[in-house]
């Protein structure tokens, strides 16, 4: 186990060195530099090149980027070329309202479609299955926006909730869970049917299989039997689909950031992407790798400690 | 309790003997300001804190002036900077630190004499040496700075005792206190003849709190400014709300006291919220489309009035503009500027005239591409296909190329032979040619050299009297507009969104959004 642990680390670290590689390379090859972006319809050639020598973008590609990794080496990120303000001071917030949110969706979403999901196993087939798969199966397939400005229709424009979510650094808890609720619930709706069809599916396969039919013979109840005898062995792919929406929800929200106005990371990589702010957007896609990297290794973790087969190997 | 106000800013009503003397008449209109006599609203309230949310504003955005770009910095800028001359609401000019200005004869040398006791929020005194640094930060080879064309014509610049600075220009221009208003000019305070671009220090009415770039600044009132009858807020919170639905939801909300930069297509469904009243302001902001006029067939004279007849300007301010704007007459002089040729003749949609001009070309059809994208204007390619409807009739095939918003200015315009373009426009002739119409200026996009404007734009320049000037710049638009290598369908007016908390002058500045800028200090709360 510890074993399979530090190799998956190690690839990880490789993962997300290749990524770091591919990130600068996709950005050399987006038409237009910093300086170009930045001085948009006022550029000059004159301009940009003062710019570019100020910024060190004379130097050849592999030379900056030797030094860009010299610096992460030493757990220094550096600066943003667009305002010279240190990235680890840019993230830090950022990466702290991402997280919040994500974690506020999560902790509404994975309890309730775990419970949505083990209920529409158990009547499956009935009016409640049905309603709960047309009702989730829709929210995922309307695009987020939309469903966060039908949300914002009813719930907003009442007066329920705020319609931007604007945290200010000093805010308690109670005050920043009302403000950035409309968002986590955009999201719940948005990860919910997957992870709810996911439990769903796998719990009614195993309901096919002859030990649970064995325990309805020795009658056991329904509750019982799904709660007891089928849960246990059906975590293992929820664990992983949970994993792949969490990070979703870390990484790929940037839609819900700009509709409620958050100040997350995906704003930030989306704002740095379009100024070609190299820097920045390596740092942020450093954090969504790891992101990836680390649920999944998680997920993967729990899945074979679910399963006492592989944690007791003989 | 929705109305609508437009406001036609008159720029320049202001004799030439007036500007060239600036101090006694109008250092006494900086103390006035526009708040004058025709105030309909009730007299301004000092207090409470104004919300206000912007549709720009990037992360990457700072505190140097060399890079100020979007309407968020350029507002923000505003707010905390002092400049040496303001634009007041009217149009006209007025001493900011610069409490007067006195020109030579030929205009090349201006004597500008600082107002005194005028403070940094950091405690420290403006001085021309101040002054100095901060223009010369955007000259010299190693400027980084977009307005470097901007004050490209300063020579020298020395001081002349603690309150007074001498600037020598290359050539005499009678506008050069004009430019000193330029957003990115601000003073700034200065150490060993240069001033720190990342500083948040300024003269100007509001103290920043805190800025996360792209996100919110926050502001106090500067308790020391030395303007009266300006600044009523206490604090001022501004906030980047990119989302034209979550800024207009915002708004109707109550979580924001005022938008910029609503949304055209949804202007009417603002209008009938209850407590909000939509502000327009028509000045300078205009769309152009600019051919390269070096390149075939745009170098032929014949092919660009074809072109400038074949589209219905009317229809575009009508579907793209939701009618908030005026239609344009082939040149980049509003009728809000000083010299607006009135008496020049609207061109309208003529597909005959453009088949005349056609033949005259020796062509029977045209077929030419038009690049466009939403990052020259809002609309800008559903504008390009209706121009290429309207220019079918005339047997002139226009292929609309969608191009990416990505590095539109870098990739796309002054690249391909024909594009769509925003320009802010200029609060003056000469600024407004000299930028983008002169012979071998940076942004001259249509490659134009014509040798009896770029003749009258010098003599212009420096010419001493009104009614002389005035001929000249109307000829200027007049050449542009038959012979130039632009189509100007029309004028995009600025429109906001206020709460009915929020009172503003009768006139509203059209020179920039939001009261030429400075809503933030001219504005308060009824």
């Amino acid at each position: 186990m510890l074993q399979m642990i530090a190799q998956r680390l190690a690839l990880g670290v490789l993962t997300l060195f290749l990524i770091s590689v591919l990130i600068f390379g996709a950005i050399e090859l987006l038409p237009g530099d910093i300086a170009e972006e930045i001085l948009g319809q006022s550029a000059t050639p004159e301009t940009v090149e003062a710019f570019r020598r100020e910024l060190g973008l004379d130097r050849p590609a592999h030379l900056r980027y030797l030094d860009w990794l010299g610096g992460v080496a030493q757990g220094d990120l550096g600066h943003s070329l667009a305002n010279r303000r240190p990235i680890a001071d840019l993230i830090a917030g950022r990466l702290a309202n991402t997280l919040f949110l994500a974690l506020y969706a999560a902790v509404i979403a994975v309890p309730l479609s775990l419970a949505l999901g083990i209920l529409a196993a158990l009547y499956r087939n009935s009016l409640y299955d049905r309603a709960v798969n047309v009702f989730t199966l829709s929210s995922i397939s309307f695009p987020e926006f939309f469903v966060a400005y039908i949300l914002i229709f009813f719930l907003a424009q009442s007066g329920l909730f705020p319609s931007i979510a604007r945290v200010t650094p000093g805010a308690d808890l109670a005050d920043k869970l009302h403000r950035t609720f409309l968002p986590a619930l955009t999201l719940t709706l948005v990860v919910t049917a997957h992870m709810m069809r996911m439990t769903r599916a796998a719990i009614i396969n195993l309901l096919a299989s002859p030990y649970i039919e064995m325990a309805r013979l020795k009658g056991v109840g329904p509750a019982r039997i799904v709660l007891r005898h089928a849960l246990p062995n059906a975590l293992a792919p929820i664990i992983n689909v949970i994993a792949l929406n969490l990070a979703y929800l870390i990484t790929g929200v940037v839609v819900v950031e700009v509709v409620f106005v958050y100040p997350g990371l995906g704003q930030l990589m989306v704002d740095s992407v379009s100024k070609r702010d190299v820097t920045v957007v390596q740092a942020a896609a450093l954090i969504f790798a790891c992101a990836y990297v680390l649920l999944n290794l998680v997920a993967d973790v729990l899945s074979t400690l679910s399963n006492p087969r592989l944690v007791h190997r003989r | 309790m929705t109305k609508t106000t437009n406001h036609s800013g008159q720029l320049g009503g202001i004799s030439r003997r007036r500007l060239l003397q600036g101090a006694s008449a109008l250092g006494a209109a900086a103390v006035v300001g526009p708040l004058g006599a025709r105030v309909a609203h009730a007299a301004p309230k000092r207090g409470g804190t104004f919300r206000l949310a912007m549709g720009h504003g990037n992360t990457s955005d700072s505190y140097d002036p060399a890079t100020w770009d979007n309407a968020y910095v350029q507002v923000f800028a505003t707010a905390r900077h002092g400049y040496l001359t303001e634009i007041a609401a009217d149009g006209s000019l007025v001493g900011e630190l610069a409490e007067s200005w006195e020109a030579s004869k030929d205009a090349r040398t201006w004597t500008l004499k600082l107002r005194s006791g005028v403070r940094y929020h950091s405690g420290k005194a403006v001085t021309a040496e101040d002054v100095i640094a901060s223009l010369n930060y955007h000259r010299g080879e190693d400027s980084k700075s977009a307005a470097k064309p901007i004050v490209k014509g300063i020579t020298e610049m020395r001081a002349d005792g603690p309150g007074v600075v001498v600037v020598t220009l290359e050539a005499g221009n009678a506008d050069f206190p004009f430019v000193l208003s330029d957003y990115h000019l601000p003073v700034m305070p200065s150490s060993g003849g240069k001033i720190d671009p990342t500083s948040r220090d300024g003269c100007g009415a509001y103290v920043v709190d805190s800025y996360e770039p792209g996100v919110r600044a926050t502001m106090k009132r500067n308790p020391e400014y030395w303007k009266s009858g300006r600044a009523h807020f206490d604090a001022v919170e501004m906030l980047a709300i990119v989302d034209p639905a979550a800024r207009q939801n915002a708004l109707v909300t109550g979580e924001v006291d005022a938008i910029d930069r609503v949304d055209l297509n949804t202007v009417h469904l603002l209008k009938r919220a209850r407590n909000v009243e939509v502000v327009t302001t028509t000045g300078t902001q205009h769309y152009t489309f600019a051919m390269d006029t070096r390149a075939a067939p745009f170098d032929d004279n014949n092919v660009r009035m074809a072109l400038k007849y074949a589209l219905d300007r009317e229809e575009l301010v009508e579907k793209i503009l939701n009618g908030y704007g005026e239609v344009g007459n082939d040149h980049p002089i509003g009728r809000s500027n000083r010299y607006h040729a009135a008496s020049l003749e609207q061109r309208t949609y003529d597909p005959d005239k453009a088949r005349h001009y056609l033949k005259k070309a020796g062509l029977d059809k045209l077929e030419v591409s038009l690049s466009a994208a939403d990052a020259a204007f809002t609309g800008a390619v559903d504008a390009a296909v209706l121009y290429s409807e309207r220019a079918a009739v005339a047997g002139i095939t226009v292929n609309v190329v969608r191009e990416p918003n990505d590095g539109y200015w870098s990739n796309v315009w002054m690249k391909k032979p024909w594009s769509a373009v925003y320009w802010g426009g200029r609060p003056t002739e000469d600024w407004m040619f000299t930028t983008a119409y002169a012979e071998g200026a940076a942004w001259n996009d249509t490659f134009w050299s014509h040798q009896r404007f770029n003749a009258l734009l010098a003599e212009a320049r420096s010419e001493l009297d009104d009614a002389r000037r005035r001929a000249m710049y109307e000829e200027m638009q007049a050449l542009v507009s038959n012979e130039g290598g632009v189509v100007v369908p029309m004028f995009a007016s600025y429109v906001m969104g206020l709460s009915s908390k929020v009172a503003h002058p009768e006139q509203v500045g059209a020179n920039w959004t939001l009261d030429g800028f400075r809503a933030i200090e001219r504005w308060w709360f009824a």
